[in-house]
């Protein structure tokens, strides 16, 4: 453990719906950190609340939506109290996100250098040249070729890769602290994903920009992240350092979904499954939200566990664990 | 072994034209040099399917696998080229040959809920073809759809429910109970899995090995996902920009590629297995289908292309047993 404070700490974060239906906790009770220059990857299946996380670290939750409790510590600041204005001040500066679909950031109708150069503008008192060679310096930063040249284009002229790139060039463009990333590469073909995930990774190492890579995909998060969470049902379910969460989950539903990987079964083989599927968030059953579709579970599951460190370094939010060692791949 | 294969492509090949849109129209009547392009979809396929055998097609996107797919399930015409089905050219099958040969290759698509008819209750979905094709009579449809669905693990007592009251994966079980109700022989997934998360991805995979053992199925299937296609594949081909440019038994594929490209897509492809280590990269993007690169597709991102490459078409052809390329540096 370092002594140094993380750039981003999570503290029971409470994200609630207020819908005609009912109350919809996406995110209830989610606690996490993220080192400085390190990349935490936050995955579960759809709907678990990976998106409204995020969405709510950087105070872009719409209404029926609001935070309904906890705290989001970032440089000792808590956003959660943070007014819209400042707010606005923090994102795109010192925070910034990349979206699945690189058309959240990007205007259409704008081209390139318009809208990176009024990015630049909109936090730094620079001439339009300077910002002009920032643009262009951040574009060549995540690879892209001719970046003069590139800066003339409209986001319609380049492919999804490109487009995505370009989004996460405007993300650098202040150099943020953190950076949420939602699925950016899941649209993606695996060779442009592989070139974006190499550039990435770069950029982290090389600049101290912390990161937050939500994804589905346990293998990008294999060779990309430090840390690890695993989100089940609006709560986060297991964490630790990704080599240990993956080589040995104490949770039944980490364990579940490695184990249903396919090249972590036997060719030809029936894969490992979990049955069922995820629980509605509108009304979750008391006790543990993994409890019908677990094969661990008991009279005891009944009254809802809490995250507590099982191992050293090691939680899981789980009253019977995988404590055996671990099985064969 | 001796039998005529399943199926099997000769020379396949699929063109789109890209009309002009109106600005187009009315730029090509100034003068402007613009034309309608054509995208060369599917170029010169041979590929052969012998029964019981599954399939993996692989490639990037808009390298030509659904539409290839589609040729197969008889739902697009080739534009040039012939398929065989049981030995004989479909083309030059009529009446109700015709319509019982389609029958027998179905397809099951991406998106299950944008493939069915959300104002249709299940038992009809499931129902209605082999109705209309006389597969049953009257008095045994119920019967009939409750065993397609419980086949497809659908509880038939929600038949009389429609699409959207179900989550993904049970949507795409109803296709699957659809497909199968008519009888096929042979199934083309294009993507099947794809749109579904991982612990019901898994499920679903299941499911389509449960039933090529229970029915006999012979199986194209097609995917991104090269981990999912390794598990579930006897053979494994892989397309770029509309053309074959490997194809070998799976084992041999993954241990022992052949084609720059093969080799390009297996390192990039992330691994659970693979920790914190550099992803490797393959240099550039994804021509465009209108405008491919001469000579070998791929020779523009290819770390081993030489001057040959950029202008002559490298031929598939046999580089180890059952194993085939179209790679120049063969022939050294
Ligand atoms: N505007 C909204 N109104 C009501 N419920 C919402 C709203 N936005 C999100 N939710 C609910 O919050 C939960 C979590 O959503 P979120 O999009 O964060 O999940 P996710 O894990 O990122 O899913 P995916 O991988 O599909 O994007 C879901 O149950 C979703 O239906
Ligand atoms: N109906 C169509 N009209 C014009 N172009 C098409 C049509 N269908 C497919 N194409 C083009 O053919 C190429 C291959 O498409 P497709 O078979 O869908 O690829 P894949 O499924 O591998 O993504 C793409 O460039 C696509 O744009
Ligand atoms: S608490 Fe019980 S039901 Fe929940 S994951 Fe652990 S063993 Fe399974
Ligand atoms: S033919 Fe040439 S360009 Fe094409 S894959 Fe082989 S070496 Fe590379
Ligand atoms: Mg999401
Ligand atoms: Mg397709």
């Amino acid at each position: 453990m370092n002594m140094t404070a993380p750039t981003l700490e999570v503290r029971d974060l409470k994200t609630h719906f207020f819908t005609r239906a009912g109350v919809v906790k996406a995110v209830d009770g989610v606690s996490f950190s993220v080192g400085r220059g390190k990349v935490m990857g936050l995955v579960g299946e759809s709907g678990s609340g990976k998106s409204v996380t995020g969405f709510s670290i950087i105070g872009l939750v719409d209404p029926p939506g609001r935070i309904a409790g906890g705290s989001i510590l970032f440089q000792g600041r808590d956003l959660a109290k943070l007014s819209e204005e400042e707010m606005r001040d923090l994102r795109g500066n010192r925070i910034a996100m990349i979206f699945q679909d690189p058309m959240m950031t990007l205007n259409p109708v704008l081209r390139i250098d318009t809208q990176m150069i009024e990015t630049v503008l909109a936090h730094k008192k620079v001439s339009k040249e300077e910002a002009r060679q920032r643009a262009r310096d951040t574009l060549g930063m995540v690879g892209i070729p001719s970046p003069d040249e590139r800066l003339k284009a409209y986001p319609h002229q380049f492919s999804g890769g490109m487009r995505q790139r370009v989004a996460i060039a405007i993300a650098l463009l202040h150099e943020p602290q953190l950076i949420i990333a939602d699925e950016p590469t899941t649209a993606l073909d695996v060779t442009i994903q592989g070139q974006i995930l190499a550039e990435v990774q770069k950029l982290c190492a090389t600049t101290g920009t912390s990161m937050i890579w939500i994804t589905h995909d346990l293998s990008v998060v294999a060779g990309l992240a430090d840390d690890i969470a695993v989100m089940y049902a609006g709560r986060i379910v297991e964490k630790g350092v990704v080599g240990e969460v993956l080589d040995r989950p104490l949770h039944p539903y980490t364990h579940g979904l490695i184990g249903s990987v396919p090249s972590r079964n036997k060719r030809g083989e029936a894969l490992r499954q979990i049955p069922g599927m995820t629980p509605s968030l509108l009304n979750l059953p008391p006790g543990c939200a993994f409890r019908s579709r677990c094969p661990r579970a008991s009279e005891a599951c009944l009254t809802e566990p809490l995250l507590a460190e099982i191992l050293p370094g090691r939680e899981a939010r789980c009253v019977h664990p995988h404590l055996e060692a671990p099985e064969a791949a | 072994m001796n039998a005529a294969p399943m199926l099997e492509l000769r020379d396949i090949t699929r063109r789109f034209e890209k009309k002009l849109d109106f600005a187009g129209r009315i730029a090509q009547r100034l003068g402007a040099p613009v034309r309608e392009e054509v995208v060369h979809a599917v170029d010169r396929v041979n590929l052969t399917v012998r029964k019981g055998e599954v399939v993996g097609l692989v490639g990037e996107s808009g390298c030509g696998k659904s539409t290839l797919g589609r040729m197969v399930a008889g739902i697009l015409p080739p534009t040039e080229g012939t398929i065989l089905r049981d030995g004989r050219d479909i083309k030059a099958l009529t009446g109700a040959e015709a319509r019982q040969m389609k029958l027998r290759t179905q397809m099951i698509f991406q998106d299950p809920y944008a493939s069915l008819n959300p104002r249709m209750r299940v038992q009809d979905i499931v129902g209605e073809a082999p109705r209309v094709h006389g597969l049953l009579d009257g008095a045994a449809f119920d019967d009939y759809v409750d065993e397609q669905m419980r086949r497809a693990g659908l509880d038939p007592t929600f038949k009389r429910r429609y699409p959207h009251q179900f989550s993904g994966g049970q949507r795409q079980r109803i296709g699957i109970a659809r497909a199968l109700a008519v009888k096929p022989d042979f199934i083309v997934c294009d993507e099947a899995v794809a749109a579904l998360d991982v612990s019901i991805q898994a499920q679903i995979l299941n499911l389509f090995m449960r039933l090529r053992r229970e029915l006999d199925l012979t199986y194209l299937f097609i995917s991104h996902d090269l981990g999912v296609v390794e598990h579930l594949s006897d053979r494994v081909v892989i397309m770029y920009l509309g053309r074959v440019v490997e194809e070998a038994d799976t084992e041999t594929v993954f241990r022992r590629p052949n084609h720059p490209y093969t080799r390009s897509l297996l390192d990039s492809v992330p691994r659970i297995e693979n920790r914190k280590r550099a992803f490797s990269v393959v240099k550039g993007e994804i021509p465009s289908p209108i405008n491919p690169p001469a000579g070998c597709h791929f020779h523009p991102r290819c770390p081993l292309a030489t001057e040959r490459c950029r202008v002559e078409v490298p031929k598939l052809r046999e580089v180890a047993p059952g194993q085939r390329s179209a790679c120049h540096l063969n022939d050294q």
